[in-house]
């Protein structure tokens, strides 16, 4: 039976919070925001008609510093998703494509960077880098190549058996086009799954690292230094941790699903 | 079975030998001059040289790393800069309160993980599994540094039940490895439903149904034994997961484990502190993959033929 390629609701919904999102970080430079105005009279107030979510420990307008914050975590995102995408990708499909030598050394290299748990190489080299958006880019795409690579490799391994890309070498096409119009358009599908869910690790990665301190330096906000300065005043202020942690926790959770709704979608396999 | 063995331990050694590599590297990726960064500023030059020499920092880089690698086969890991203990004696009073967490955490995410997963397997596409999976998602949504404050915010600031952070006794666990868990189990419980939703298409399942057992004895006796396969294999690998995570919710926790030494040493610019802790971290990783994918050779023959 043939089933219809639909979506579930939670797809719609969730891209259209990411959708909310965007064009709201896309506003930020053209909006009066003052994320870093510090006023000592409305230190840890609740909302006001300035403000509908509050102030900070040091005066500041939460919903602004919210809105800095998205823009910081959507360029850390999208930075070190193109990166790693970019560098990840080619040496991935040029290892599976080339075989042999170069491909056990990269899988050996590939193993190694794997064997870093989680964040850790990644908040290591921030520590040691300094903080600042650029080395929190650097840190998190040393990380992120990783899983690009090793995608892409296996894609290809099995892709270049099959039939038509025997087929095109038998009729005397070269590497790069082989690659290009034979191979690549293949393995688009399964790199943007991975890059989806990549979006919402990396979300959670810099605000980590700015949780830690080692992210982006103050008083330039990040959710993750938000959530940071907040657990100090739990008491007081409980909307210092709630206002970036329920937005940090929404971006994610939708990510994710869209990331699902997609797999679903591209999914051959599951059609029956 | 032993040819197996051999080949994973060898890939194994092979692995840290390029963690060793990059953790060494590492101290090269301070910008500027890293004796300067460690020592500040307003340092002497004599301090500046000693430290230099005393770090090998003025000898040729393949001298340096073999010097490294020579101190490291004696178990020799240099000295703090900042508290001039013996980094090894540093280590060994951070590792207990990590194991701790770390197994801790692992318990509460089977305990959470197993019953979910299994009860939405059973109840595929009704409230129940709908409910689970919403948690499952929300768990995996939720990280370390936030699931830590809210825990805070309410079991020990509002209710009381539990110390705001430290490490004095049972009480005191009971949060951060709340924290740590729920993800782990929000990972699992989608993991043992998936895999046991295959399972329970099999055969064999249908045959022990045939023969009137009950559900109890079908799922516990036939159907999980089978199902467990690819969920130690997602344990293995998301020990990783726990390790990194084990650092945020150490310092959320005030938590004296190797992941505050990490972040604590990273602050205070006590670099040589801050590669023993990665190179333990991950080569506690590479053992434990190592050991599950003999086990998993051991326990699912196919996989060490086709290696």
């Amino acid at each position: 039976m043939n089933r219809v390629r639909s979506f579930n609701a939670g797809f719609y919904v969730s891209s259209a919070v990411l959708f909310v999102w965007l064009l709201m970080v896309l506003s930020v430079p053209f909006l009066d925001l003052h994320p870093n105005t510090v006023s000592l009279e409305k230190i840890l107030n609740l909302p006001d008609a300035d403000s509908f979510l509050g102030y900070d420990d040091l005066g500041r307008p939460l919903f602004d510093r919210l809105l800095a914050g998205a823009y910081t975590s959507f360029s850390v995102a999208f930075g070190v998703v193109l990166v790693s995408l970019f560098v990840g990708t080619t040496i991935g499909v040029l290892s599976g494509y080339a075989g042999g030598q170069w491909d056990h050394l990269t899988v050996r290299i590939i193993d190694i960077f794997m064997a870093f748990p989680g964040i850790l190489l990644a908040i290591a080299l921030s520590g040691l880098m300094g903080p600042g958006i650029g080395n929190v880019i650097i840190a998190l795409s040393v990380v992120g190549w990783v899983g690009f690579a090793r995608l892409s490799r296996a894609q290809v391994m099995s892709i270049k058996q099959s039939e038509h890309v025997l087929a095109a070498r038998a009729l005397g096409a070269s590497h790069g086009r082989i690659i290009g119009y034979h191979i690549l358009p293949l393995i688009v599908a399964p790199l943007l799954i991975e890059l989806t869910f990549g979006i919402a690790s990396i979300v959670i990665a810099e605000a980590g690292l700015s949780f830690l301190g080692l992210g982006i330096q103050a008083p330039e906000a990040s959710w993750g230094s938000m959530i940071r300065d907040g657990a100090q005043y739990l008491l007081m202020a409980p909307h210092m941790v709630l206002v970036p942690g329920v937005a940090l926790m929404l971006v994610v959770m939708a990510v994710n699903m869209v990331g699902d709704g997609v797999r679903d979608w591209l999914d051959i396999k599951g059609k029956k | 079975m032993l040819g197996y063995i051999v080949s994973r331990l060898f890939s194994a050694f092979i692995v840290v030998f390029g963690v060793v590599f990059i953790v060494f590297m590492l101290i090269h990726m301070v910008p500027g001059d890293p004796v300067e960064v460690m020592l500040g500023e307003s340092a002497s030059v004599v301090d500046r040289e000693m430290l230099r020499h005393a770090l090998g920092l003025d000898q040729s880089l393949p001298q340096q790393f073999i010097n490294y690698l020579n101190k490291l086969a004696h178990f020799d890991l240099g000295q703090s800069l900042h508290s001039k203990k013996a980094i090894s004696e540093l280590l060994s009073e951070r590792i207990i309160p990590t194991l701790e967490l770390s197994i801790a955490a692992l318990l509460v995410a089977f305990l959470i993980a197993f019953p979910l997963g299994i009860m939405a397997a059973l109840k595929k596409g009704k409230a129940a599994d709908t409910a689970a999976m919403v948690f499952s998602l929300t768990g995996i949504s939720i990280p370390n540094f936030l699931m830590g404050p809210l825990l805070i915010l309410v079991f020990a600031i509002m209710l009381g039940w539990f110390p705001v952070s430290g490490r004095d006794g049972l009480s005191s666990l009971v949060l951060p490895a709340l924290t740590l868990g729920t993800a782990l189990a929000a990972i699992l419980s989608r993991m043992i439903r998936a895999s046991l939703l295959e399972v329970l298409n099999e055969d064999y399942i249908r045959t022990a149904r045939a023969k009137g057992l009950g559900t109890m004895r079908v799922i516990g006796l036939h159907a999980l034994k089978n199902a467990m396969l690819p969920v130690i294999t997602l344990i293995g690998l998301q020990i990783g997961a726990l390790l990194a995570g084990a650092v945020i919710t150490e310092m959320v926790f005030s938590w004296p484990g190797l992941g505050q030494l990490t972040i604590e040493s990273i602050q205070k610019r006590d670099y040589p502190v801050v590669q023993a802790c990665i190179l333990l971290i991950s080569t506690t990783y590479v053992v434990i993959n190592t050991l599950t994918d003999i086990v998993y050779g051991m326990l699912d023959p196919r996989i060490r033929i086709s290696q």
